[in-house]
């Protein structure tokens, strides 16, 4: 088997990983994404609040507080250009009793102290007037108006594209199993048994970035996995708050909070328990309670009966405090991207800036591509006019059959999302990619004609069409 | 002399029949039949304890049609004992269209006597 | 594209086929049925089993004989179809705009408008059933389509969870097609089913019938690997202590239907918050003048014959409305 060589091999196609691609295809260098799953954020990214904080949280000085705000800033500049779903709606840290209020003001001159934008203590009557749905027991509220929501999927699988467009090789379903040396070069072999050969392998492997460092003789961290519920609820309720609702933060992070959903749906959560097993994604009965007693301290009228749906989430919990970014001192040809909690998803944008940063400050000379194109436009048949969605169904009647009924979502879409880099493999993947099957009937009615789509598009039988990826088959063999 | 009760399948009343029934001669025979709301609920009630029937409907493979199976039933109930012979045939069918309704896929399916018949056009 | 129509029906399973053959033989000349698949029928294409056109032929067919019955008498007529054609929204002035891929963005304005878009499943969403979130979750409907439709089968080891009837059709559809159904699951005390369906799809081939239990978790990574199943107390409540594994490899949910009414909200249509389908003003009429309701959209129904004796009314009642304005 042919063995590829490349300058750098990023470990996960997680938030980290992909921005990490993302700003390595902007040179000339050879770079990789390997993901041990079948698609890119199938990880801590993949189920979080998917919310863009505005950098008041972190302590100030530290990288957490830095990439914090930094990456705020790239994802309110970038989103256009790369069709990343986000809005800057901002968000309310609310105070209940005294303490919320002494802790609303220290998150303010924290918050100043990290350059953050706009921040502004509120009283209860301006937090109410903004907020009506809010407790009475609300005493006032720190304003941070350069927060907002986002698809947190699209947050990884953009750049991945950008990068895939731009030269880097994404490799799915490989797990990184043994790294051994090849002179210059570490040989990274997956489970499998593929290798790729790389000058330095930049570990982004969220909540299994303890193992990986380990094979490159590093147990200098240990990533404790702590699960998140959230529950979704109707777009009915979709008025119910207008900012991203958050109580006070509390030891185990940011707390129970209330918010819209780039969708306009309500996100309710999380909850947070330190867990043994890293892949426990279940969610549990006492976890909804938890999470929606603590919300309705926030919103009184939030209930359970409106969910639609339940989900739980990984968080890769570092223990230092702050991220893990920067060369190994077991071995420099490993760079560490681990730990990168809350507020992880907004920072990823400035993650990658920083990683290619040290590199080149370590003495890797990187060279500028000249034909870099960092544009990214999805087709969404729901956004566009009547005269512009002719002109597509002329151009390619796929746009007018709709597979997704209560998503209103094309086959030419479903299609698309197929082709494009970094694109779907599996059912979940077109879900996440364009909606389809997200709906009230969950894909009862689209399910098989995805299915269908998936086996033609990537030339497979409909018995190797997957959920999402592994052994999640759909159908037996005929 | 045995009764047996039967819950009644041709209609969605569902009547519960009850059949005194003995054997004659080697032979299951029916004596009396009682709260059937309807002569068919009779005829089957009867059949149910001497041989049971079942009507099977199944699909089968079809080329060039709109869709990839075509549906098909047994023209007539086969009994029930013979079910999965019958299926075991039906897998092995493909057709090409087009098929009308009322067509026969397979003449005699599992030596029954009876033919399986298409119930769509394809 | 602009069309003009006097009745445009919206739906063309075996509610929408009734209703614009009755509106044709009273008299009305310019009708549109506009269905999503690619042929007319509607379900009744995929309930491939007996049971149906007792009350309405007199005799007992399968569901694609009684739509086939249907789009042969359709073809006697001038009524117009468009299929593979998705409604997109219709307005309380009675324009519809739809989309294919021949002809793009159609606006139909109708006269009187007939909503007969059917009904959905209940989903594993709205159990809230704990656990993971593997593959080989599927309604019985989406089972039944890929199965008698596509012609795959879903898995090999199932368990079913609810025993509505297309469940019960499916015990027996997957077990003639060689898969182990290990038992139908009920967390009320009576089956939602149909008493024949309980006898020829679970007795016939001894399937139990588990009543007053109900799923508490889903296990398996990637795929299925088994359910956790309770008993309830009266108020449907798992009793702590009664939980049991089965190993399966495929869940199939026959929980109940609801009217699909979306297109109907779009035109700001009253619903019914107890059937979730348009409220009935008397004669299939719906809060917005001109429009009517029929069929599963209007109100789950057990039996299709009586679907079509309440469209063929929707029909009249569309018919007679234009004749009146």
């Amino acid at each position: 088997m042919e063995i590829k060589t490349y300058d750098f091999a990023v470990v996960g196609a997680g938030v980290s990983g992909a921005w990490t691609a993302y700003e390595l295809s902007k040179y000339t260098a050879k770079t990789c994404l390997l993901e041990k799953e079948n698609d890119v954020a199938m990880g801590a990214t993949k189920a979080n609040s998917a919310i863009i904080h505005a950098g008041y949280d972190p302590v100030p000085g530290s990288l957490m507080a830095k990439l914090n705000v930094r990456g705020n800033a790239l994802v309110r500049e970038l989103h256009e250009k790369m069709d990343i779903p986000f809005r800057q709606i901002g968000s309310y840290v609310i105070a209940l009793n005294d303490e919320g209020e002494e802790k609303i003001k220290e998150l303010y001159e924290r918050g100043i102290k990290n350059g953050v934008e706009g921040l502004k203590l509120l009283s209860k009557e301006e937090t109410l007037a903004e907020e009506p749905n809010l407790s009475d027991d609300v005493r006032g509220a720190l304003l941070a108006p350069t927060a907002g929501v986002c698809s947190a999927f699209e947050m990884s699988c953009a750049p991945a594209e950008v990068a895939e467009n731009n030269g880097v090789d994404l490799i799915r379903n490989f797990a990184v199993s043994k790294v051994s040396d090849d002179g210059d070069y570490k040989l990274v072999e997956a489970a499998d048994g593929r290798v790729v050969r790389a000058r330095v392998v930049i570990n982004a492997a969220g909540v299994h970035a303890d193992e990986v460092a380990k094979l490159f003789g590093d147990d200098s961290f240990k990533i404790i996995p702590r699960r998140g519920e959230y529950s979704i609820l109707d777009n009915n309720c979709g008025g119910l708050v207008k900012h991203v609702i958050f109580q006070p933060p509390v030891k185990f992070g940011k707390g129970i909070l209330v918010s819209p959903t780039v969708d306009g749906n309500i996100l309710v959560g999380p909850t947070a328990d330190n867990i043994d097993d890293k892949d426990d994604k279940i969610t549990t009965g006492a976890g909804q309670k938890v999470a929606f007693d603590g919300a309705r301290k926030s919103v009184p009228t939030v209930s359970e009966r409106d969910v639609i749906t339940s989900f739980s989430g990984i968080r890769p919990i570092g223990g230092k405090e702050d991220f893990i970014l920067g060369f190994s001192d077991a071995d420099k040809s490993l760079f560490n991207v681990s730990g990168i909690e809350s507020p992880g998803l907004t920072a990823g944008p400035a993650v990658g800036e920083y990683v290619v940063e040290q590199l080149i400050k370590n003495g890797y000379a990187l060279e500028k591509k000249a034909d870099f194109d960092g544009n990214r436009k999805v087709f969404r048949f729901n956004e566009l006019s009547d005269e512009e969605k002719n002109e597509y169904i002329k151009k390619n009647p796929l746009y007018g059959r709709i597979i997704c009924r209560c998503e209103t979502v094309t086959e030419g879409e479903i299609v698309d999302a197929v082709r494009r880099g970094a694109g779907a493999r599996d059912m979940d993947g077109v879900k996440r990619r364009v909606r389809a099957g997200m709906g009230r009937c969950q894909g009862g009615f689209c399910g098989p004609k995805v299915m269908e789509i998936i086996s033609r598009e990537l030339n497979i039988p409909m018995s190797e069409v997957t959920k999402f990826g592994g052994g999640s088959w759909m159908v037996e063999k005929d | 002399m045995q009764t047996t009760k039967v819950t009644c399948v041709i209609c969605p009343v569902g009547c519960e029949i009850e059949v005194d029934h003995e054997l004659v001669n080697g032979v299951e025979t029916v004596k009396e039949v009682r709260n059937n709301k309807c002569p068919r609920g009779l005829k089957y009630a009867s059949a149910e304890v001497v041989n049971p029937e079942r009507v099977l409907t199944s699909t089968v493979r079809i080329n060039g049609g709109e869709f990839a199976r075509i549906p098909v039933k047994s023209e007539k109930p086969v009994p029930k004992s013979s079910l999965f012979e019958c299926m075991k045939q039906i897998r092995q069918i493909t057709v090409t269209s087009p098929v009308k309704m009322g067509d026969v896929i397979i003449p005699n399916v599992a030596g029954t006597g009876i033919n399986i018949i298409a119930t769509h056009n394809g | 594209m602009t069309m003009n129509v006097d009745v445009a029906v919206i739906g063309g399973g075996p509610a929408g086929l009734a209703a614009a053959l009755e509106c044709r033989k009273n008299g009305i000349e310019n009708i549109l049925i506009i269905e999503r698949d690619k042929q007319l029928g509607g379900i009744l294409n995929q309930c491939i089993h007996p049971g149906f056109g007792l009350h309405v032929f007199g005799e007992e067919l399968t569901g694609p004989e009684y739509a086939q019955r249907y789009i042969n008498m359709l073809a006697e007529t001038d009524i117009k179809t468009l299929t593979d054609t998705m409604v997109l929204s219709l307005s309380p002035d009675k324009v519809i705009r739809a989309v294919n891929s021949e002809l793009g963005i159609v606006e139909i304005s109708a006269k009187a408008v007939i909503l007969s878009m059917g009904c959905r499943e209940r989903t594993r969403g709205m159990l809230r059933i704990s656990g993971t979130r593997p593959s080989g979750i599927y309604t019985a409907g989406t089972a039944q389509r890929l199965v008698n439709i596509e012609g795959y089968m879903p898995g090999k080891n199932v368990v079913i969870l609810g025993s509505g009837d297309i469940g019960l059709i499916m015990a027996r559809r997957m077990t003639l097609e060689g898969a182990k159904v290990k038992g139908v699951y009920e967390i009320m005390p009576k089956s939602g089913g149909l008493r024949r369906n309980i006898v020829q799809c679970l007795d016939d081939f001894g399937i139990p019938l588990h009543l007053s239990k109900t799923a508490v978790e889903i296990h398996g990574r990637e795929r299925v690997e088994g359910i956790t199943v309770a008993s309830v107390d009266e108020n449907l409540a798992p009793i702590a202590g009664t939980e049991e594994y089965i190993e399966c490899d495929t869940v199939l949910l026959s929980v109940g239907l609801i009217p699909e009414n979306e297109v109907s909200r779009s035109a700001g249509i009253e619903i019914d918050p107890k059937t979730r389908g348009p409220v009935n003003n008397g004669n299939f009429s719906t809060s917005v003048p001109g429009v009517f309701a029929c069929g599963n959209v209007l109100k789950v129904y057990d039996l299709v014959d009586n679907v079509t004796k309440d469209s063929v009314l929707a029909g009249k009642a569309a018919a007679d409305y234009i004749k009146n304005n």
